[in-house]
């Protein structure tokens, strides 16, 4: 188990090694483009992945989270100067505490009806934001330029600041799922996953577990969006805060493999570019083409690989044993 | 505000959600009969609203008469949409739960890409018909016939579901949902009820978007606030049960009239919602669920 779980350790920092080396050869802006956010994606369903995958609590609002890390950490910087490499702290934390106060009472809900809650209650927020006009309302609030800037986290000059900045944050929160393997709350998770009245016979603590789940994806979420604002420079609320954005969330971890630590990367690196570069040379035109695709693509992967894509890696019989049986 | 005006409230509060409980219906159907949530609901919808819309282009027939081969229609994509992915999905080995959610969202998705590939991007609306733009007047408020012939419809469609429920088949689909083990033993086949009920399903919502399409916009994306409204409904009514869904569709359609009017328009679906919220906290498997 141990050394299980240093091998995977190990081969995380070789990943991480890789892929730091990997934007280097790269020159072109629009491959860059795809890089950083296939890597943002990597983070953000890393990060749905320890509620939805590990705790096993099919989340469709993510979208709230990310807006709220975006809109905190936007907001903090244009009205008190606070810098984004704070900020986007701040926007976690009310990320966190805003999946908390969803999760409290939506928790009590199983299977489809908790799904539905999650999708009612970022869908309200995406509502009231629309027409909120602290928060600019549908026209949305652009964030000025003023120089590049590692405390501002802006960079026009070059996109490798921001490839990198995507980066520290995937492995950041891949190595958070990793430490959470290892705790008590991450063994926890899997017992709620697979059985929450065998696990309450067993006196795990239901409902804290899944919070403490919460919280942690919560927060990492609200990080990504803070830093997708600060690299995109605009924010608007069909863009950080509107439901295909909680599915898009979600996505790469469940056709990569839900509740495991590879899922998220395998499903981003597959999708993100296939997703972006269908829209770019298919639906420019609003031809639908992409769509179809894309929704083609997920009913292929779900019904092909129920277990997800890493299924395919997996030894032969060793398949399964983490991609969780629901 | 006027007598009139609060009556008029009402009266589009009920039309309305007589329409939301049709596509509820539905929705609560499939869920009750397999554990199923359909995320393509609302391209159902839109699929049924295209098809009346192009039946009346191309033959010049009257949309009210159209319902009936719209609702067969429908009744066929159901009962393909459950032969080729959900018989699948309901097979799968590992992530059951996670595969039959995604699966309707992958459907979703290439629905509304398909829509916007064959029809463009278009708003489509039925110009001229019968009920086209008429409405009826008495003491100052104002029918508007199109909607107040959904309304009828979509009680009658109430109607047959409830007939059909009381059928041998109907008996069979309540037998399915109770046990669906134990109906196997009687020799149902499980398979085909769960297909029907897939059809039936569709259909109901085949009914509801060609009454829909007399009066509102059709669109590739006009399925996802009315399925959005729909999973609210059934929440709210409690999977499964059509009474609630009937009534949960109703009082939906007024939540959202009342907060048009006293708010601003656009925030009546935040009132749905809210009311959704706090009926989950105080009672969570819905107003007639039986959790």
């Amino acid at each position: 188990m141990l050394r299980r779980r240093r091998r995977r350790l190990l081969a995380g920092g070789v990943a991480l090694l890789l892929l730091a080396l990997l934007p280097l050869p790269i020159g072109d802006v629009y491959t860059l483009n795809l890089l950083i956010l296939t890597l943002l994606y990597v983070g953000l369903s890393q990060a749905w992945n320890i509620l939805g995958g590990y705790c096993g609590q099919i989340s469709l609002g993510h979208a709230l989270y990310f807006g709220a890390g975006a809109y905190v950490s936007t907001l903090l910087y244009l009205h008190l100067g606070l810098p984004p490499s704070l900020g986007l702290f701040a926007g976690g934390l009310v990320a966190a505490v805003l999946a908390l106060a969803v999760g409290w009472p939506c928790f009590r809900l199983s299977g489809h009806y908790y799904a539905i809650a999650t999708i009612v209650v970022a869908v309200i927020f995406y509502l009231l934001a629309l027409n909120a006009d602290f928060l600019g309302g549908a026209s949305g609030v652009y964030i000025p330029f003023k120089g590049d800037s590692w405390v501002a986290l802006q960079f026009r000059t070059s996109k490798l600041p921001f490839v990198y900045l995507a980066l520290a944050y995937a492995a950041l929160v891949w190595l958070l799922a990793w430490i959470m393997e290892g705790t008590r709350a991450g063994f926890y998770w899997r017992a709620v996953k697979d059985d929450p009245i065998a696990a309450r016979s067993l006196a795990v603590r239901v409902l804290p577990s899944k919070l403490v789940a919460a919280g942690l994806s919560g927060f990492a979420t609200g990080v990504g969006g803070a830093i997708y604002a600060q690299y995109v420079g605009y924010i608007d609320p069909d863009s950080v805060l509107a439901m295909p954005l909680s599915i898009l969330i979600a996505l790469p971890a469940v056709l990569g493999g839900v509740g495991t630590l590879w899922g998220p990367l395998l499903g981003a690196a597959l999708l993100i570019p296939l997703s972006e570069l269908s829209r770019s040379y298919l639906g420019g035109s609003g031809h639908g083409v992409d769509l179809m695709l894309y929704g083609g693509l997920i009913m292929l992967v779900a019904l092909w690989r129920p277990e997800g894509l890493l299924g395919l890696f997996a030894r032969r019989g060793g398949a399964g044993t983490h991609a969780g049986t629901a | 505000m006027s007598l009139a005006a609060v009556v008029q409230m009402l009266l589009s509060g009920l039309l309305m959600g007589l329409i939301y409980a049709l596509v509820a219906a539905g929705l609560s159907l499939i869920f009750g009969l397999m554990d199923v949530v359909n995320f393509a609901h609302g391209e159902l919808l839109m699929l049924a609203m295209y098809a009346t819309f192009f039946l009346w282009r191309g033959t010049g027939i009257e949309p009210l008469l159209l319902v009936p081969v719209v609702a067969i229609l429908l009744f066929g994509v159901g009962m393909v949409i459950y032969r080729t992915l959900i018989a699948r999905a309901l097979g799968v080995r590992a992530n059951r739960g996670m595969v039959q959610i995604f699966i309707t969202f992958g459907l979703a998705i290439f629905l509304q890409g398909a829509a916007q590939f064959a029809f463009g991007g278009d708003f489509r609306s039925i110009g001229h018909s019968l009920l086209a733009n008429r409405t009826v007047a008495f003491a100052g408020v104002y029918l508007p016939l199109p909607q107040a012939a959904a309304g009828v419809v979509c009680l009658l469609a109430f109607a047959a579901l409830l007939l059909i429920a009381r059928t041998e088949f109907g008996r069979a689909l309540e037998a399915t949902r109770e046990d669906r083990e134990a109906v196997a033993l009687l020799g149902i086949d499980r398979d085909r009820i769960f297909a029907l009920g897939w059809g039936l399903g569709a259909a109901s919502v085949g009914v509801a978007g060609a009454m829909l399409a007399g009066f509102y916009y059709t669109s590739p994306d006009v399925g996802a606030n009315f399925a959005l409204i729909a999973y609210v409904t059934v929440a709210l009514g409690g999977f499964g049960s059509l009474a609630g869904a009937l009534l949960a569709g109703v009082l939906i359609g007024e939540v959202e009239a009342v907060t048009a009017q006293l708010f601003d328009p656009s925030l009546k679906q935040v009132g749905v919602l809210g009311v959704y919220l706090l009926v989950l906290l105080v009672r969570p498997r819905g107003l007639f669920g039986t959790l």
